[in-house]
């Protein structure tokens, strides 16, 4: 609780769900949310560098400990990969996924750290009322940022694949047939299939992480009530940790699935 | 639900992650396990190799093992029969040897038996001569009579 004043609950859960958001320009497109930005980079930065730091000496004789652990991550992604993916996956898909599935886990692990602790630590370095969400895939920007670059990527891919008149092509004559009647009808659905794609893709994972954090705010609420809901509050906040950690791995699992299974289907033909 | 341009940051970030991963993490890690997976499959071909020279080997060995018994077998009756041959000659010298000492020994003997004779004659013709001139009681001109004498000790 950084606050000691004006304690309300509705107070407090806006506090912590509140961005630090930095105006760039005018409007309100033209903002940052510098606590996302600056924990989403650094992390992937740190993830990332770390796994380039052990792989940089990669041996193919016996492994240390620390490259086998990165083996078993890779050969973890590589497999997925494969099972769904048939062209030469060593290109792009496949460190793709890596780097979605690393980053959007160490994003989403975020969410374990107490967050009135988080809050204390920025109000003690930053004054009483700064605002610092720790989770950057709570953010829908990190989300979307992640969605839409896989839909970029899916039609480049796309277009790469089939070229621009093949793509073009596709958009009108699948799923149903070349009739030009029906032409609207596919145009149709594909254009659904194109909206929903980045829209579920993206969504899941904001709402996972999202639901979860406020439910961590809900526990710390009722911590804040007295002993009994202190008690009651950490053994809920410790079952909820455990389960979380579920949710967290398994966001980022299916994320990189959905990564890997759209950029896939975009190179076959239907 | 405010979108900004956190978005786009985002996405340069995911964007610039994604290249780096595919440059820098991802290529070391993927020649390391193939080149492992590689030696491991050589190593493989390679015992089996071995166990297959293995076998063969053994197979020549046991069948130089054979070969060497049959010419040990061949090389010791060629060597019993040399055996026998050697005791018959050197049976046969002996026999040979033992002729000529016979030989030697009767030649050896005769003539002792000749030289014995020999002496004996004289003896006994000086015998006889002394027994003459004792009969006689006169000396006998040993050179009328030598021609007598002589007769007689020939006839001894």
């Amino acid at each position: 609780m950084a606050t000691e004043h004006a304690l309300t609950p509705s107070s407090y859960i806006e506090h912590h769900l509140s961005f630090n958001s930095q105006s760039i320009g005018q409007g309100s497109f033209w903002s940052l949310h510098v606590d996302t930005l600056v924990m989403s980079v650094a992390l992937g930065v740190i993830t990332l560098g770390l796994i380039w730091w052990v792989v940089r000496g990669a041996t193919a004789g016996v492994p240390t400990k620390r490259q086998a652990f990165m083996e078993l991550v890779f050969d973890f992604v590589d497999d997925q990969v494969k099972n769904i993916y048939h062209g030469n996956r060593h290109a792009f898909i496949a460190p793709a996924a890596l780097t979605v599935f690393v980053w959007v886990l160490m994003m989403n692990a975020m969410d374990f750290l107490p967050v009135d602790w988080v809050a204390a630590l920025v109000s003690a370095i930053g004054g009483e009322h700064t605002k610092w969400r720790v989770v950057p895939t709570s953010d829908i920007n990190t989300t979307f940022a992640l969605a839409l670059t896989v839909w970029f990527l899916m039609i480049f891919f796309a277009i790469k694949a089939k070229g621009l008149g093949g793509w073009i092509h596709e958009l009108f004559c699948s799923p149903f047939g070349t009739n030009p009647l029906i032409w609207p009808a596919n145009f149709l659905f594909n254009l659904i299939e194109y909206v929903s794609k980045p829209l579920s893709h993206s969504l899941r994972l904001f709402g996972n992480m999202y639901a979860g954090e406020v439910i961590f705010l809900l526990l710390g609420l009722w911590a804040a009530t007295g002993v009994t809901g202190t008690i009651a509050g950490a053994i809920l906040g410790a079952g909820w940790s455990i389960f979380h950690i579920l949710i967290v791995a398994l966001q980022a699992f299916i994320f990189m699935m959905l990564t890997v299974v759209y950029l896939a289907m975009a190179q076959e033909s239907h | 639900m405010d979108i900004n341009f956190t978005l786009v940051a985002q996405a340069i970030a995911f964007f610039v992650l994604i290249v780096f991963t595919m440059k820098f993490v991802w290529p070391p890690l993927l020649n390391a396990i193939e080149t492992r997976q590689k030696d491991i499959a050589d190593g493989l071909a390679a015992g089996e190799k071995g166990r297959a020279e293995l076998e063969q080997s053994s197979k020549r060995a046991s069948e130089a093992l054979a070969e060497a018994k049959v010419k040990a077998s061949e090389i010791l009756a060629l060597a019993e029969k040399r055996a026998t041959q050697i005791v018959e000659d050197a049976k046969g010298t002996a026999k040979a040897e033992g002729d000529r000492i016979i030989t030697g020994a009767k030649a050896e003997i005769e003539q002792e038996i000749n030289r014995a004779k020999e002496g004996l004659r004289q003896q006994v013709s000086t015998l006889a001569i002394a027994g003459a001139e004792k009969i006689l009681r006169k000396e006998i001109d040993a050179k009328a009579h030598a021609e007598i004498l002589t007769a007689i000790a020939n006839e001894l």
